[in-house]
């Protein structure tokens, strides 16, 4: 039934909407973005120049770099506490549980991409706060109060807040595929659960490990509501050096070039993802 | 016992997901300005104080507007898109879906900065249907996948045999096609109306005086603590949660159908 013939009236009436809107609305800004990141911005007005200021003036500027290489270490550090957080998870629901069970689980992370991120980091903040939940709940057993708001771990609360259900739900779905009889041979032939972990499972399940890495960190990478209300953006992350130049001063060209740098960052992961995904084992 | 220590650890994450929305829902009905335990006393004054703001009510309008728009264009758009990639083979089919398929993938923040600038550009921002357009290309993505998907359950030869019985091409996508993938539809309808229910960046960006809920709540977590947002949460959770099992049952309700 697939066909490849000349598209007729029928067939382009269902392929064109989405290209005709997409061009519009999806190419259009993207494109424009990068236009606007040569324009120029006189008297608070935007005029459309083709000029290297704003690349020049941020490439330049100590604290776009500061920002930068903080956004990608504490995404970093997302990534890695989400990867290791989530595996145990993932393992259980993957080989512990029945089909059923993991069908269920999988359900249940699912919601909380429905529920507003907002309110959970709100939830978080009152929670975490000095005198919150979790420092009544400390001070029982005698311990702290502690500070948790404003600090690195109150950033890394939020983001495994967004993170954790997506990396859950794909890493188990990655070890969910293994044939089951390769695990079990390497149990047979004396291998210890964490060498088969090491040396069966992990090898396996690669490609959906890396894809679930690189979704925490594009998620962390661009999240700005955990760094500004759990980790009090002392250190603004690139996503809140964004909203801070587009919102005061109308600097909306130094945000474009902000916001391609990000891109190209995060295609640069993917990229990396992608490659070591399908790179051949060296020793196999 | 290794098995034990590993469900108790599960559980323990599973927790973690869930204590921000379970926290949010009882601190909605706890009567303390800055809520902490022990709880203060049951109370219905957050909801009282959101129910008589015109702010909030006008928000709510906003959001079902936005929220029901988005879900019709973006289904509509997904729909034609799932079909042209289960019917036909043609040339940069790659980059055509990668077009409908991307725009998840960018950082919202992104998306925001770009689309009020564009949207700015040729005179469309500020308004209402500014974010319906944003939102549109964010969630057409989900309701392409969720068609796509029950278009794969299709019989093959079920769109022939309706031709070879004298339907014209319209005629079979009205009366095989679409009621087949009905439930698909109807899924795709709730999934993305929850999903521009819930999105904030992008309607904090292009909406201009035009505030939605998540806006609103935005707004005011900016300003200090408020308890209000978590009764304002709680609603939205509803709103959402209501869509969701709702995509659900006619997602699953039809697949139990079709086995028996």
């Amino acid at each position: 039934m697939t066909r490849n013939t000349k598209p007729d009236f029928y067939a382009l009436s269902w392929r064109l909407p989405i290209i005709i809107w997409q061009a519009l609305f999806f190419l259009g800004p993207i494109v424009f973005m990068i236009a606007m990141s040569f324009f120029l911005v006189k008297n608070y007005r935007m005029t459309e120049a083709f000029e290297f200021v704003n690349w020049g003036r941020m490439m330049t500027r100590g604290y776009f770099w500061d920002s930068y290489w903080h956004t990608i270490w504490i995404a970093s550090l997302s990534t890695l506490c989400g990867m290791l957080i989530a595996f145990p998870v993932a393992y259980t629901l993957a080989f512990r549980a029945s089909e059923n069970t993991r069908r269920m689980a999988i359900f249940l992370l699912i919601i909380p991409f429905f529920t507003s991120y907002l309110v959970r980091t709100f939830s978080w903040f009152v929670i975490l706060s000095e005198s919150g939940v979790l420092n009544a709940m400390l001070g029982w057993v005698g311990l702290g109060p502690y500070t948790m708001l404003n600090t690195t771990f109150g950033t890394l609360v939020g983001y495994m807040t967004l993170t954790l259900p997506l990396v859950v739900i794909l890493q188990t779905l990655a070890m969910a595929n293994i044939d089951r009889s390769l695990v079990e041979a390497a149990h047979n032939l004396g291998c210890k659960p964490l060498q088969t972990i090491w040396r069966v499972i992990l090898p396996l399940a690669k490609t959906g490990m890396i894809v679930a890495a690189v979704f925490c960190f594009i998620l962390s990478f661009g999240d700005f509501v955990a760094p500004f209300y759990l980790g009090g953006s002392q250190d603004p992350t690139l996503p809140i050096l964004i909203i801070d130049t587009t919102k005061s001063g109308q600097q909306w060209p130094r945000a474009a070039v902000v916001a391609i740098m990000m891109m190209l960052t995060l295609f640069a992961v993917a990229f990396a993802g992608i490659a070591l995904a399908y790179r051949k084992r060296a020793m196999s | 016992m290794r098995s034990a220590v590993l469900w108790i650890y599960t559980a323990l994450v599973f927790a973690f997901v869930f204590a921000p929305i379970l926290f949010s829902v009882v601190f909605s009905f706890n009567s303390q300005r800055f809520p902490t335990i022990p709880l203060g006393e049951f109370s219905t004054e957050w909801y009282a104080k959101i129910l008589a703001d015109p702010d909030i009510w006008q928000a709510a309008l906003n959001s079902l507007i936005v929220s029901s728009c988005t879900a019709v264009l973006a289904t509509f758009l997904g729909f034609c898109t799932a079909y042209s990639d289960y019917r036909y083979r043609f040339r940069l089919k790659g980059a055509y879906l990668a077009l409908i398929l991307l725009p998840p993938t960018i950082p919202l923040i992104i998306m925001a900065l770009a689309m009020l600038a564009w949207l700015s550009k040729i005179g469309m921002s500020g308004q209402l249907y500014s974010i319906i357009i944003a939102h549109t290309v964010l969630t057409a993505p989900f309701a392409m996948a969720v068609i796509r998907l029950r278009l794969n359950q299709m019989d093959e030869n079920l769109e022939a045999a309706a031709w070879n019985l004298g339907g014209s091409e319209w005629a079979t996508m009205r009366h095989v096609i679409v009621p087949f993938c009905r439930p698909a539809i109807i899924a795709a309808l709730c999934l993305t109306a929850a999903v521009s229910f819930d999105e904030f960046a992008i309607s904090w960006f292009v909406s201009g005086l035009n505030k939605t809920l998540p806006v609103a709540i935005l707004e005011i977590v900016q300003g200090n603590i408020d308890p209000q947002v978590n009764a304002i949460g709680t609603f939205v959770f509803l709103i959402s949660m209501s869509l969701i099992i709702l995509a659900q049952i006619f997602l699953v309700g039809r697949q139990l159908k079709g086995h028996t």
